[in-house]
């Protein structure tokens, strides 16, 4: 665990918001609780002490009705404020953790690309999860427990030195040995318990392989292998678990024989006194009765304690991501309106680090017309995602200008910019929702009519008429039902309902055929004109009708043309279109 | 593939009879440890109960009886205190063993329960893992697990001994007196009733509020894994605004759920307050009117407060426990899913030829291999030699029964030849390979593997006989070593870097920080797609199969570097069987049969120049190509 020590829970209260009331509320009311509760036993001394004795002597009950009644009152009070105080906690410690959950996940929808890469998916998902919650359930119980564990310790102190001072040394002895005894039990537990959860990621991994990658263990007959494997990592939680737990487990022998030590304590030198006529026999027990409050308190103080500095860790991984700064912003002054789908790169340079000696692009201009189609090609890792991420801004770029409609994309308002770029990701996704849902992303206020043409000119209309529900027919999580050329359809057609002025498609027609992306090709041809197309692709056939070719080999852009003069020129062009069409007669 | 089902697990079992029943089987290896554990837990609350019983004998016999007297002989006094205190050690020495013991049993009890979940899902068909989710199936190693952790390590013991406590108390008190326990009797009721409705309230809106938080949690997952979609289409906005009705919700259900997890505690603590007073007033009567004493009545009145807590602790306990047994039976469920099936009796065993020609059995590395055929009938033993003819007849297949996604397929493959499958996405083409290796079992007609049944021959065997490079690549965590070896575990170094070079994949490998021994993890995250193909060759080239099944195989590796590799797959590939299917028809081409496949049904086969000359599908989708030019 990593964490500073500034990373604490109060630096989070200020995300409270409205909820601050109930929360400041909670202390007190808890106060309240206490204040009874530790009234009470007193009440029980005066009722054992003096009036049961009393309606003996006297054979009439006023005294007791008057002392049970009193505490009746104080026990219904009691619950009053003790009611409260789990409303006033949930309340506030669920709107906090309302609060907190919603300003990170705004937080997280303002990050540029680059903030994204820097913490991964699921480290993020499990921040705006269970470490919220975590935090939550801290401050919960820190609110409910934080002061009135506290208090609890101090007026039943108080209290019992009040009722019998020399008693209460007794706890002279019993606090500081039960405090030693709790601190020595967490120190070595602690560590132990991060070990054992290490461990316990390190199982679960094994069972995540294997259950991302069952075909790979049943096509080469290695569950046998898997079995081994996973044993000896059950083995070692099990081991873990054993060691962290046996330090814990002595916190509950420890309690009894330290409370029970007191008590013994207590009627031995408590007897002498009663003996002696210093003390009823109700006073002992209602002291005994504030001297196991008291450890208690502290008891519960204890797991206080350990709560907070277990939920440190999530504190500070929530913090890490409200802190983060993210890393493109819109100018002041932003220009809204972008003229055309002119694009010019101007000695561009590009590093996902930003770091000018080692450049993922290098020096790389180039001038695209608006309405110009740009075929980009390149081997694996030639930095052509890189390339065309700049144009919407993803990332800026690290030197040089790029300039789209005659402007620097850094003087735009980033949806303006945004709203005229549309890009297919090489790793796109649909969301669950409707197929008609997820195409409005595109345009939220598009028509039907609308909605079928942009799937007739990707190409989907065929298919998504084909389901039983057409466009109403629900995706699952991830956009599971549809096969992946039929989601990269889609995908385009989300794309082309925005009416964009630059249209980029990243190796978005991978998994669909030669003869379909073809006709795909055709459509935004004819359909949009005016846009700017640029389509980046693996295969040769779907770039060589572009206006021209971008060549990119290793972060530069080694030759400009069309099909024919790079066929003629370009050894790399030549190379890959050979590879593709080798055999052909 | 096949669509995935989404459940959502129930908070409550459905059969909490048997399955406790089954979970008691699970314990019951531990049965001395559990014995012992019980009778600590007896003597730990027996200890205390005894405890405040003899507060009364404290007080009447050794305190009262001295008040006054000048002299006091405090000896028996002291006598009792230390006796009293050896009891309540020895009370605690016993709430040590059982802790310690019960920790022993639930930690051993869960490792084996852990190994078996793992043993069996191991050995389960590949349909079990179509139809559920990875966070299904996982949340059975850790949500269930966890709750069963609980439960035994904690809410077991504990119900155990609030019980061993409600009872103890009861029989003093019974023993102080039998009026006054009647009337604590006669107050349960209450006590009961309102933990009872408190319980239900709390447990429904639990369940509400793991229902909002469920639902919320796929919500951040789906938008934060499309995040980079959401930014593309300025879908900030409307994210959060989504994000803020399900938070909202997740907040007041989880507020209501709270309240009532925590409102019983001051309840429970105060209704016992109240209780005490009761008994103390009517107590107070019966003094004066001499049917009982003072002494026996503060006893009583400790009791009764020792006896309310216990009470609604095993209340709470209850919840926990239909909780576990609810993931239990989860568990139990994932444990009763029938494994793959294999009536498979015919091995392959390495084999060479003796004297006379006949093919024999043997130990020795000999390069050839045989099927081992034994004949139930009269107990002989024949062998056929492996060469790697595959031959579908009339084959035809669904995912589920209802909808057949392959029809009549019928073809061969010739030892040594390689076979191709083109399509477009959805056409069968993946869903053909995974029935030779029998991942799935095909419902009508028949697969030969050198004219033997596939469906005769043991899984195990088969699949070592087939390579796999499928469409998907996974990687272990791991050495780059150790993923190549997966292939093949006794391979050595030399064979590592030599499958390497064949699949093209050494160059890379050899300028990664640590070689061959760079660690890989997350799946290979820190690998390029093309660069984890490239191992996923490499890995079936150490395996050395006969008969290769080449699934997308260099899809993401760009067809400059697929020309590079192609020396090195000729290499892997020559004299073997081998199934490719590939998109790019460039892959394909010099494939001695093509098969063009459209929803299911074979439609074209033949070389490449046949097809072409067919003038049929695959010319179009290969003229696709270049018809633009």
């Amino acid at each position: 665990m990593s964490f500073k020590k500034k990373d604490s829970i109060l630096r989070l209260l200020k995300y409270a918001g409205k909820y601050k009331w109930p929360l400041m509320l909670c202390p007190m009311v808890m106060i309240g609780e206490v204040a009874m509760e530790t009234y009470i036993p007193k009440l029980i001394q005066r009722l054992i002490d003096e009036a049961i004795p009393n309606s003996e002597r006297t054979g009439e009950l006023s005294q007791v009705l008057i002392c049970g009644g009193l505490m009746i009152v104080m026990a219904l009070v009691s619950m009053g404020f003790g009611m409260a105080g789990s409303y006033l906690g949930a309340k506030g410690g669920m709107g906090f953790g309302r609060n907190l959950r919603q300003a990170l996940f705004e937080k997280i929808q303002t990050f540029s690309f680059k903030n994204i890469d820097k913490f991964s998916t699921a480290s993020l998902v499990t921040r705006i999860t269970t470490d919220v919650n975590q935090t939550q359930n801290t401050l919960m119980m820190l609110v409910r427990m934080g002061f009135r564990s506290p208090i609890m310790f101090i007026m039943s102190l108080i209290y019992a030195a009040q009722m019998n001072p020399s008693l209460t040394t007794i706890l002279f002895v019993a606090v500081p040995l039960l405090a030693a005894g709790i601190i020595f039990i967490m120190k070595n537990a602690h560590p132990r318990f991060q070990i054992m959860m290490k461990k316990y990621d390190i199982m679960n991994r094994e069972v995540q392989e294997n259950l991302i990658a069952i075909r790979v263990v049943k096509a080469f007959v290695r569950s046998a292998f898997e079995k081994e494997k996973f044993g000896k990592a059950a083995d070692d939680v099990t081991q873990a678990q054993r060691n962290a737990e046996k330090v814990v487990l002595w916190n509950g022998p420890m309690m009894q024989v330290i409370m029970n030590g007191c008590i013994v304590a207590m009627l031995w030198f408590g007897g002498q006194q009663i003996i002696r006529g210093e003390m009823g026999v109700g006073a002992l027990l209602t002291f005994i009765t504030y001297v196991t409050q008291i450890l208690m308190a502290l008891m519960m103080l204890s797991f206080l304690f350990l709560g907070i500095v277990l939920s440190r860790a999530s504190i500070s991984r929530i913090m890490e991501v409200l802190n983060e700064e993210p890393d493109i912003a819109n100018p002041e002054q932003a220009v809204t309106e972008v003229k055309d789908g002119e694009i010019e790169f101007d000695h561009v340079g590009f590093s996902y680090a930003g770091d000018k000696d080692n450049l993922v692009l290098q020096d790389i201009n180039l001038h695209i017309k608006a309405g110009e189609t740009i075929g980009l090609i390149g081997a694996t890792g030639s930095a052509k995602t890189s390339l065309v991420s700049l144009i919407p801004r993803l990332y800026d770029v690290t030197t040089g200008t790029l300039k789209v409609g005659g402007r620097d994309v850094r003087d735009y308002d980033m949806h303006a910019l945004r709203d005229q770029v549309a890009m297919v990701l090489q790793k796109n996704v649909l969301f669950s929702g409707s197929i008609k849902e997820n195409l409005r992303w595109g345009n939220e206020h598009a028509t039907d009519d609308e909605i079928t043409a942009a799937c007739q000119a990707a190409a989907a209309d065929e298919f998504v008429r084909s389901f039983p529900d057409g466009y109403d027919t629900d995706l699952g999580q991830g956009g599971v039902n549809v096969s992946g050329g039929q989601k990269q359809r889609l995908c385009i057609a989300r794309a082309l309902l925005k009416r964009p002025k630059i249209m980029i498609l990243d190796d978005a027609t991978s998994a669909v055929d030669t003869a379909t992306d073809s006709r795909i090709r055709e459509a935004l041809r004819a359909h949009m004109p005016e846009t700017t197309k640029i389509i980046i692709a693996q295969r040769i056939t779907s770039v060589m009708d572009a206006d021209r070719v971008v060549v990119l080999d290793n972060g530069k852009i080694a030759d400009v043309g069309t099909h024919d003069e790079l066929l003629a020129r370009s050894e790399i062009y030549r190379d890959v279109y050979l590879s593709q069409q080798k055999g052909v007669a | 593939m096949p669509p995935h089902g989404q459940m959502r697990a129930p908070a409550k079992p459905k059969n909490a009879k048997g399955t406790f029943r089954r979970l008691v089987s699970y314990l019951a290896p531990h049965k001395g440890k559990l014995i012992a554990v019980a009778a600590c837990i007896i003597f730990s609350t027996a200890a205390s109960a005894t405890g405040t019983f003899l507060l009364k004998d404290v007080v009447n016999s050794y305190i009262q009886p001295l008040i006054g007297q000048a002299a006091p002989d405090l000896w028996p006094f002291a006598q009792f205190l230390l006796l009293m205190l050896g009891m309540y050690l020895a009370g605690a020495v016993a709430t040590l063993v059982y802790n310690r013991l019960m920790m022993m049993v639930s930690t051993g009890t869960l490792n084996k329960m852990r190994k078996d979940m793992f043993l069996h899902m191991e050995d389960l068909p590949i349909r079990y893992f179509d139809q559920r989710t990875h966070g299904e199936i996982m949340s059975r190693y850790t949500n269930d697990t966890d709750t069963m952790r609980e439960f035994l390590s904690q809410s077991f013991p504990q119900a155990v001994s609030s019980f061993c406590s409600v009872l103890f108390s009861f029989c003093y008190m019974v023993s102080l007196n039998i009026w006054l326990t009647l009337l604590v009797i006669a107050l349960m009721p209450v006590i009961l009733f309102i933990t009872k409705a408190v319980g239900k309230k709390s447990g429904a809106n639990f369940v509400a509020q793991q229902k909002a938080v469920g639902e919320l949690n796929g919500f951040v997952e789906e938008t934060i894994e499309g995040q980079r979609v959401v930014q593309v289409f300025c879908h900030e906005r409307k994210s959060i605004d989504a994000f803020e009705t399900k938070n909202e919700n997740v907040r007041v259900a989880g507020t209501r759920a709270n309240i009532f997890a925590s409102i019983l505690g001051p309840i429970m603590n105060n209704l016992g307050h109240c209780n005490y007073v009761i008994i103390a007033l009517v107590g107070a009567i019966m003094i004066i009117h001499g049917y009982t004493n003072t002494g026996v009545l503060i006893s009583f009145l400790t009791f009764t407060r020792q006896f309310s807590m216990p009470i609604s602790n095993l209340a709470q306990q209850m919840n926990v426990i239909m909780m576990a047994l609810a993931g239990a039976e989860r568990i139990f469920e994932m444990l009763d899913e029938p494994v793959e099936e294999d009536k498979g009796y015919v091995t392959l065993v390495r084999a060479k030829k003796d004297e006379a020609g006949n093919i024999i059995e043997c130990k020795e590395r000999t390069g050839m291999w045989a099927w081992k055929h034994p004949h139930k009938a009269d107990g002989s033993v024949t062998y056929t030699e492996w060469k790697g003819d595959v031959v579908f007849e009339d084959v035809t297949f669904g995912y589920v029964p209802e909808k057949t996604v392959l029809h009549n397929i019928s073809l061969y493959a010739k030892p040594g030849q390689k076979i191709a499958f083109v399509g477009s996405t959805g056409a069968g083409k993946t869903t053909i390979t995974n029935l030779i290796n029998r991942f799935y079992d095909i419902q009508g007609g028949k697969i030969r593997y050198d004219g033997i049944n596939i469906e005769k021959i043991k899984k195990d065997d088969l699949r070592r006989s087939l390579g796999m490079v499928l469409q998907d690549t996974h990687l272990f965590t791991g050495t780059v070593k150790e993923n190549i070896r997966y292939g093949r575990l006794d391979a050595t170094d030399e064979d590592i870097v030599k499958a390497a070079k064949i699949a093209n994949a050494d160059f890379f490998i050899s300028h990664l920080p640590e070689g061959y021994d760079t660690m890989l993890t997350g799946d290979g995250a820190n690998l390029s797609q093309g660069q984890r193909q490239l191992l996923a060759i490499a890995r079936a080239a150490v395996a050395d199969p006969p008969v290769l099944i080449l699934d997308e195989a260099t899809s993401s590796i760009d067809t400059r570097t697929e020309a590079l590799i192609e020396k090195g797959m000729d290499q892997l590939m020559k004299g073997r069987t081998v199934f490719v299917i590939a998109h790019r028809l460039s892959t394909v081409r010099n494939s001695q049969a093509i098969m063009v496949l459209e929803n299911g049904v074979i439609i074209e086969r033949g070389n490449h120049e046949q097809l072409l000359a067919q003038k049929g599908k695959y010319y179009q989708l290969y003229t696709g190509m270049f018809e633009l030019s």
